[in-house]
């Protein structure tokens, strides 16, 4: 990975993240200082090594696949800025 | 009542003895609140009421009956607002209660208060709250560490008997240091994480700020345990975190890993951990000196990992079923880009960005998963350490509390005040900040955290090893 490059404005877009343009400015060199800082981890080495991805020693959790008590219609919209008719109310999606 | 220095250990002999009743204990807690906090800033919110209806109702023989307990506004509490210190959850009112809040609640407790922290648990110093300042209670000037800084402040300033917060990289131990209280960190897989707002979950842990180790064990014993409802909750009994922890160090081994007392560290911190060390000597434990060689990768390891997990976690924020929501949206990608762009602060954003960018097409493989394979070494570092000695000591901050707005400009040195605790979260060990002295800088008093770290699930040998340690000091 050398000299990787970190584009503020194109990652934010891809997160829908809408920054400033103030924003991007600062933001843009500060990360560009921790990506240099995080890729010190090139000198280390890894081969053979299995990647750990959490501490637990425990993996695939079942449960019974059996109905079980939730909220309520009217407990689960309590929260959102938009709603009505029991429904999450969002900009329109589908043309037409 | 006066709060100063009332432990839960003491007010439970109180309340039991019909000395104290749990309205009068939350009319204290009021009272020390009211005078203490306008200065110390630890709280979001309380509602002395609530609190006073419950403490009405409390089975006092409960282990925990009648002890209100402050909550960082990261976890779940029904009927309760739920912020993360961010504005885009405000108005959020949570419609249940975390597992921990639970468990509490059945132990008798009152949870009770809502108290600061970095927004969604990023940073190291409070200071990325988006709602307060919370001030150092030993010096208005200095932060009080993060990112459960209101939990550890509050403690600290006798504005609570107790309280949870949570730990990805060290946001327990490290405000606890910094402050002057005690801070636990559970092993990863002890504490059921259902209902606290997910920042990285291959690291978070709840855990309790308390006055003293004795008190950090009752806590532990009625938050710990298996939960069907977060499946990396490890079902494996839980022992009784009381019972041994006047057992002593005679005998143990105790490890201090060279790689924690590094150039650059402060020199009166050292000088306090050090005499900590010769303490544990004199108890009758057997020092030795190990190593933890991977140890300098910890800091970049975790700000890959962290980063990767919150910005996949974050995703949920999206202004369609909870919190803050741009107006008028020309269409659902202006809605969802104006409502996190205006909702979340600049940290948050940084760690989205970067935790994007190592999660992409191209760079996946050179960052993220070179990293987990580095998290492997790391933990197999503590591993061989382990197979040598009981239990390690360190410092938790290589320096006291810094000054309020000292390392903003620089987010890099902000994350270098976690350089002590990281590794533990990565390891999925278990680790704890108790007090061990005071430095004196510019004139003020300002304490000092030892770091003790044991294996995973040997939180009574920790304790123990805390404790000992506690009881040699306040003898």
């Amino acid at each position: 990975m050398s000299a990787p490059h970190l584009d503020v404005r194109y990652i934010a877009n891809l997160v829908r993240l809408r920054l400033t343009e103030e924003e991007i400015t600062e933001l843009q060199p500060q990360l560009d200082h921790v990506l240099s800082y995080i890729e010190q981890l090139d000198e280390v080495n890894v081969e053979g090594i299995e990647p750990t991805a959490h501490a637990s020693a425990v993996y695939n959790v079942f449960r019974a696949d059996l109905p079980r008590d939730g909220f309520t219609q009217e407990q689960a919209t309590a929260n959102a800025p938009h709603s009505g008719n029991g429904l999450f109310l969002v900009p329109k999606v589908v043309e037409g | 009542m006066n709060l100063e220095g009332l432990t839960i250990a003491k007010a439970r002999r109180l309340i039991q003895a019909g000395e104290l009743s749990p309205v009068q204990l939350v009319d204290a807690v009021q009272a020390a609140i009211e005078r203490t906090d306008p200065a110390v800033g630890g709280y979001l919110s309380r509602d002395y009421e609530r609190a006073r209806a419950l403490a009405e109702k409390t089975d006092v023989t409960l282990p925990l009956g009648g002890i209100p307990v402050a909550i960082k506004d990261v976890i779940n509490v029904e009927g309760e607002s739920c912020t993360c210190a961010s504005q885009i959850l405000q108005g959020y009112v949570a419609p249940y209660d975390a597992t921990v809040i639970t468990k509490l609640r059945a132990a008798g407790a009152i949870p009770f208060g809502r108290t600061n922290m970095d927004e969604f648990a990023m940073g190291s110093s409070t200071e990325n709250s988006s709602l307060r300042i919370t001030r150092n209670p030993r010096d208005p000037e200095r932060i009080p560490g993060g990112s459960s800084g209101g939990s550890a402040a509050v403690v600290a300033a006798d504005e609570a008997l107790a309280s949870l917060g949570s730990d990805t990289g060290g946001s327990i131990r490290q405000p606890a240091a910094l402050c002057g209280c005690v801070g636990l960190k559970p092993s990863y897989g002890r504490v059921s994480r259902y209902g606290l707002v997910a920042f990285a979950s291959s690291l978070d842990q709840i855990g309790p700020f308390t006055h003293t180790v004795e008190d950090a064990a009752l806590v532990l014993q009625a938050i710990a345990g298996h939960d069907p409802l977060d499946s990396t909750s490890l079902d494996l009994p839980v022992p009784d975190y009381s019972a041994p922890l006047n057992d002593g160090v005679k005998g143990l081994k105790l490890g201090v890993p060279k790689e924690y007392f590094v150039e650059g560290m402060d020199p009166q911190v050292e000088a306090r951990v050090r005499a900590a060390i010769e303490v544990y000597r004199g108890l009758g434990a057997e020092i030795v000196e190990v190593s933890l060689p991977h140890t300098k990768y910890a800091v970049a390891d975790y700000y890959i990992i962290a980063t990767a997990e919150a910005s996949a976690n974050l995703a949920r924020f999206d202004g369609v079923r909870y919190g803050q929501r741009a107006s008028a949206p020309r269409d659902l990608a202006d809605h969802y880009g104006r409502t996190r762009g205006e909702g979340f602060g600049k940290e948050v954003k940084r760690r989205i960005i970067l935790g994007t960018y190592v999660l992409s097409s191209g760079y996946y493989d050179a960052f993220y998963l070179r990293a987990q394979k580095v998290r492997t070494l790391i933990r197999r570092d503590f591993e061989e350490a382990f197979r040598k000695v009981d239990g390690l000591l360190s410092p938790t901050s290589p320096v006291p509390a810094f000054k309020i707005g000292e390392r903003m400009a620089d987010p890099l040195q902000m994350y270098l005040a976690d350089i002590f605790t990281i590794a533990a979260n990565l390891a999925g060990i278990c680790g704890i900040s108790i007090p061990c002295g005071d430095v004196e800088v510019d004139g003020k008093k300002l304490p000092v955290g030892l770091q003790i770290m044991a294996p995973a699930f040997e939180e009574a040998r920790l304790l123990r090893i805390a404790r000992a340690y506690e009881t040699a000091c306040s003898a």
